[in-house]
């Protein structure tokens, strides 16, 4: 395993609020990081798992309402909501993986329960009196780093750097751990890991608590950055697609494909909304690049470098 | 509870169930021939919807007169978008098609917020609130015209695949796609023919609706589940199946807003979904 690239990473992202100093770089990071932390949490299930899901926001909500819920109603401090949110997200994760995959849901079906779910939960919060209806939750300003309101934004950047980063490691372990291996043979053939003894339903179920834990971190964090959560913000389904494509056009089932496709979309949504007031350009963009993508660097954007670099080793 | 409040209701929903039929059958046309989940089925007839309210508010073309047209014109793009897009860049691969049909919604859903903005917009005819007594419910009599015609259009649909070559060579294809291309049919035209047709059948339903119903960008968002519901109850690929399933869906609307109330009742269709997914994927009426 080479570090060096892990290592130079974390010593940029470290170094980078101290070179870019202004609020607009700032924020610009903190949004990478975090598209990044969630297309990541997509792309352990979705990449390493091929467990191909159109509703994560399921995940990314329960996070954002859990910690808030908690902090709002039990008087919890929110960094103690972060580790709760991590639980909830993780039991959300395997008590859907749990019912799907023991009904021998696969691929497309897969996807479409999924959008379910997270449209039953959008509903359900919408609906309810404690989740503040589709008014949403809006966090008191209490500032100080005890309460997860920093007065400066570069404590929300190392935050949501330090999540990142534990779900890059994440990531760095499933690609060397035998777990990974049998997520990985799942993936290829699943009657074929069958047939090698692995128990497919018990590893999936897994990775699906994994990934949902991660979304959830996710979810607390957008809460905490925003001080607001609604339903359609929090279990909408613009936010399960934003984390596909983060790590589809990236390169799903790979460690920096999250966060290429982060870095790219983070910096088109900036740029467009620099140059033109009008709505949905960015996301025409987005959508496009899906399609081009599947079409043509079906690994994503990793791709381009994996190229370059065998290009190279050959001359 | 009051009688007349739910025969009102089970009518309601019945009407529901019509205007989703023909939205259903064109999905359940198309996964039954490519075996493919058009996730892009919801965008496409908020892109027929605005057809129609353009063609009324810029051309004077009465909805119901639109018909034809938007069938014709939703056909043309249907054929091309598979032809060009669809057909070629999936590679083949289940997974692959589903997202490309996500990546073409995002696409078509977001140019239509670009030059529409995200205002919902809707039309006034003379028809608009006539309304027709039937039974304990007072319905308006677009909605009555939808479900007449929507059934009558799935019919006319279900002969066409009974009845003709082209019908035939569909249901070839449907059934084994090797074996239709070893007796000359053209695998490939057919599919974007089925294509085609499926997205046709949202030109009409976008006409049908677009009296009693408004249009944004996002309005297919209030399709998708449903139509993927009634199909996957009705059985993918079932005409039979689509059109029960629409009627049952419907019931189940408007059953469980009036007993959930407004906000809660929509977990209905959700609840379904996930439910016929779990216990009967293949769906209720297949043995």
């Amino acid at each position: 395993m080479n570090w060096k690239i892990p290592a130079g990473l974390l010593v940029v992202a470290l170094a980078y609020p101290f070179i870019f100093r202004s609020n607009f770089a700032i924020n610009f990071g903190v949004l990478v990081l975090f598209f990044a932390l969630i297309g990541q949490s997509w792309n352990l299930a979705g990449g390493f798992g091929g467990q191909l899901s159109f509703g994560h926001a399921v995940f990314f909500g329960t996070g954002a309402y859990c910690s808030t819920i908690l902090q709002l109603k039990l008087g919890w401090n929110p960094w103690l909501g972060l580790a709760a949110s991590a639980a909830a997200g993780a039991l959300v994760g395997a008590l859907i993986a749990a019912l799907s995959f023991r009904f021998g849901l696969r691929g497309s079906y897969f996807a479409l329960i999924t959008l379910a779910f997270a449209e039953a939960f959008r509903i359900l919060t919408n609906a309810v009196e404690f989740t503040g209806g589709g008014l949403g939750l809006l966090i008191p300003l209490k500032r100080g780093a005890a309460n997860f309101q920093f007065a400066e934004r570069i404590g929300f950047y190392y935050t949501i750097l330090a999540l990142t980063a534990l779900s890059i490691g994440i990531a760095i372990w499933l690609k060397r751990s035998r777990f990974g291996a049998r997520i990985a043979a799942i993936r290829e053939n699943e009657d074929a890991a069958r047939a090698l003894g692995i128990d497919t339903y018990r590893e999936k179920v897994k990775v699906m608590a994994l990934s949902g834990s991660l979304c959830a971190l996710g979810g607390t964090f957008y809460a905490q950055y925003y001080l607001y959560i609604d339903p359609s913000l929090a279990f909408g389904v613009d936010k399960s697609v934003e984390m596909l494509l983060v790590s589809m056009i990236g390169g799903t089932g790979t460690v920096y494909g999250p966060l290429i496709g982060s870095f790219l979309i983070t910096l088109v949504g900036e740029y467009t909304r620099a140059v033109t007031n009008a709505q949905g350009l960015s996301l025409i963009i987005y959508g496009g690049l899906l399609i081009l993508i599947i079409g043509f660097l079906p690994n994503g954007l990793v791709d381009l470098f994996k190229l370059r670099r065998r290009s190279k080793a050959r001359a | 509870m009051d009688a007349t409040i739910l025969g009102a209701a089970v009518i309601n929903g019945l009407l529901l169930g019509g205007s989703y039929a023909l939205v259903a059958v064109g999905l359940t046309l198309i996964y039954g021939v490519l075996h493919i989940i058009n996730f892009a089925h919801g965008s496409m007839l908020m892109l027929a919807m605005y057809g129609a309210y353009f063609l009324l508010v810029k051309a004077k073309i009465d909805p119901y007169a639109a018909i034809p047209l938007m069938a014709l014109v939703m056909y043309a793009g249907g054929y091309v978008l598979y032809r060009g897009v669809i057909g070629r860049f999936s590679q083949g691969r289940d997974e692959n098609i589903l997202l490309i049909t996500l990546g073409l919604s995002i696409v078509l859903e977001n140019v239509a917020l670009f030059f529409f903005t995200g205002d919902s917009r809707n039309i006034t005819v003379s028809y608009s609130d006539r309304m027709v007594a039937l039974g304990p419910a007072l319905v308006p009599l677009p909605k009555l015209v939808s479900f007449a015609a929507s059934l009558a259009l799935c019919a006319a649909l279900a002969w066409f695949i009974a009845r003709t070559d082209t019908g035939r060579a569909i249901r070839a294809v449907a059934k084994e796609r090797h074996g239709a291309r070893l007796v000359g049919i053209d695998v490939e035209k057919t599919f974007a023919v089925s294509y085609g047709i499926g997205i046709a059948c949202l030109g009409a339903a976008a006409c049908l609706l677009i009296p009693t119903f408004y249009v944004s960008p996002s309005v297919g968002h209030l399709f998708v589940i449903v139509a993927f519901t009634i199909v996957v109850l009705g059985g993918m690929g079932s005409f039979v199946g689509a059109l029960l399933g629409a009627l049952i869906i419907g019931l189940t609307e408007s059953l469980s807003g009036l007993l959930l109330g407004e906000a809660l009742g929509q977990i209905g269709i959700s609840l379904i979904f996930i439910l016929i997914l779990l216990f009967r994927p293949t769906g209720i009426f297949n043995k």
